[in-house]
């Protein structure tokens, strides 16, 4: 057990002097690992900051139905209960008329609004505030309300809906899965490139060491011996990569949200994808760090399973 | 201690035993033997060393050193096999980076040995090869004999109980030639068996020991206390 730890400790040793020997050459390898996690965080956090958007605005949809003055109570609140059943209404809110005064003049902060609203017999109508499950679903919806017992118990210019919103919450939708898909594609293609030049890079290193590494073979070392400073120098490729990639995000959130003094850039919200970098600061840079690794050990495995099997002839 | 019995070894597609590096070769060494193989360039001796540190497998035959048979002995127990037996090597085979106390400690890292224990370990061997107050150089400042001293070290540090020396004389004059050969004796004497390839006429004139003659792939004499006119 104690040789096995000396064993190790020796081989991380190695791996690291190693590194610092060959540091030309993992310049290349870490440079596109660099650009690659890059790549996948700046992924994560644009699709994050793209579904808060869509959540934002979809949870200020609603469908409103305004009632006539001589719909009862009793009615109404049948309505809404109709509504609450129907499997596309996520959530119903029912507002009588002095509910529904005090609700509009909340908007406009407006209390004395209210008051005089009510003096002069209150014109808002009582309205029953319907929440989509999606917005997709907005027309069954609609045309639930449209059904003529329903529209009945509605003034002429119910339900009433803004549909600019399902515009903007479709380009964003669309722009989301149009990023997510270049994003993996981009990802898979620079891991590729990854791996291989990596592969590359511990292959050369195998080569200027193929003296060393056949004495050890001689002396007797095993096999783990002798790959195990390729994975851990290729590991290191990946710790430090991911170190970078990550101060590179975050320069350039400190350049976009200082510089630019901009909250969006597009339809990305430069603001909260900030914020979402921050609050999961740690997490990204532990995830950038395993991937780094996982990456760069790969790699090296497939190099040194290649180049450093124990076969006699 | 070591035992070869019919031994053959081809290349390629050739399976023809008259044209074979080896060719039947029975070879029995006893425990503490010192053991000289001589033989022309070509003649099969660095091909019965490979076999014995199996860098090569033979085409058929059984070879069996220090209780392991080598048809038992998978890929993964090679070094385990590399660790019990000490190889010294015509050309060194030193790490041209490493000091000489480096290049002898190496073999102990490398299975795992403790720096404390390498500390003390290494300089008494490197007394017994009489290369004590040289433990800081570099390879490139010593002589060739020192060299083949270093790599002596380098074998016996684990205290193998066979070493194995290919021509290890070959690149040196006769003076240090001759230190070379003089530490093998002593280490024999410690009781570690010895066999060692060699070219040299009067190294095996002097030694008086068991020489086996190696021609054509094939064992063509086999005698104690031989010597040898080429």
């Amino acid at each position: 057990m104690q040789r096995r730890l000396i064993t190790l400790r020796r081989v991380i040793n190695t791996g690291i002097v190693n590194f610092m020997r060959n540091i030309s050459l993992a310049v290349a390898a870490m440079a596109v690992m660099v650009v690659t996690l890059t790549i996948i965080l700046f992924s994560i956090i644009t699709n994050g900051t793209f579904v808060n958007t869509i959540a934002q605005i979809t949870n200020k949809i609603s469908v409103s139905a305004y009632l006539k003055d001589t719909t009862t109570d009793a009615q109404a609140q049948k309505l809404a209960k109709q509504l609450s059943a129907q499997p596309e209404v996520k959530r119903v809110i029912y507002l009588n008329k002095q509910q529904a005064l005090r609700s509009f003049a909340a908007t406009k902060g407006n209390e004395g609004f209210a008051a005089a609203a009510a003096e002069a017999g209150n014109p808002i109508p009582a309205t029953i505030q319907i929440y989509p499950r999606d917005l997709n679903q907005v027309p069954d919806i609609k045309t639930f309300l449209d059904k003529a017992e329903n529209k009945q118990l509605q003034t002429p210019d119910s339900p009433s809906y803004n549909g600019n919103l399902k515009e903007a919450i479709d380009n964003i939708t669309h722009a989301t899965n149009v990023l997510r898909k270049i994003g993996i594609v981009t990802v898979v293609v620079f891991a590729i490139i990854c791996v291989l030049i990596i592969f590359n890079t511990i292959q050369m290193a195998i080569f200027n060491r193929r003296d060393e590494i056949s004495i050890m073979r001689l002396l007797g070392a095993n096999t783990w011996y002798i790959r195990g400073p390729f994975v851990v120098e290729s590991a290191i490729y990946g710790l430090l990569s991911a170190v970078f990639s990550i101060l590179i995000i975050n320069s350039a959130f400190l350049a976009s949200s200082n510089a630019l003094q901009a909250s969006s850039l597009g339809l990305l919200d430069i603001n909260y994808a900030n914020q979402y970098f921050d609050q999961h600061f740690l997490m990204f840079l532990l995830m950038q760090i395993a991937i780094g690794i996982i990456i760069g050990t790969v790699s090296s495995i497939i190099a040194t399973r290649r180049y450093l099997k124990f076969k006699t002839k | 201690m070591i035992l070869l019995d019919r031994v053959t070894k081809t290349y390629g597609k050739d399976k023809d035993e008259n044209s074979a590096a080896l060719s039947r070769v029975t070879l029995h060494v006893e425990p503490k033997e010192f053991v000289i193989v001589i033989g022309q360039s070509g003649a099969g001796k660095t091909t019965l060393l490979r076999l014995l540190t199996r860098e090569e497998r033979p085409t058929s035959g059984k070879i069996v050193i220090g209780g392991i048979d080598y048809d038992k002995l998978k890929d993964r127990d090679i070094p385990m096999l590399r660790r019990k037996i000490g190889v010294v090597f015509q050309d060194f085979k030193l790490l041209p980076n490493k000091t000489v106390f480096e290049n002898v400690a190496f073999a102990l890292e490398i299975v795992g040995i403790s720096n404390r224990e390498i500390k003390h370990t290494v300089p008494k061997v490197l007394d017994i090869v009489n290369l004590k107050g040289k433990e800081d150089r570099m390879p490139r400042e010593l002589s060739g004999g020192e060299r083949q001293r270093v790599a002596i070290a380098r074998a016996i540090v684990r205290q193998p109980r066979i070493l194995i020396a290919d021509e290890p004389t070959g690149n040196l004059d006769p003076k240090h030639a001759w230190d070379v050969i003089k530490v093998l004796e002593k280490i024999n004497r410690f009781g570690t068996t010895v066999l060692l390839t060699t070219h040299n006429q009067e190294i095996v004139n002097k030694l008086k020991r068991r020489v086996v003659i190696i021609s054509e792939g094939k064992i063509v004499s086999d005698k104690a206390n031989a010597s040898y006119n080429l």
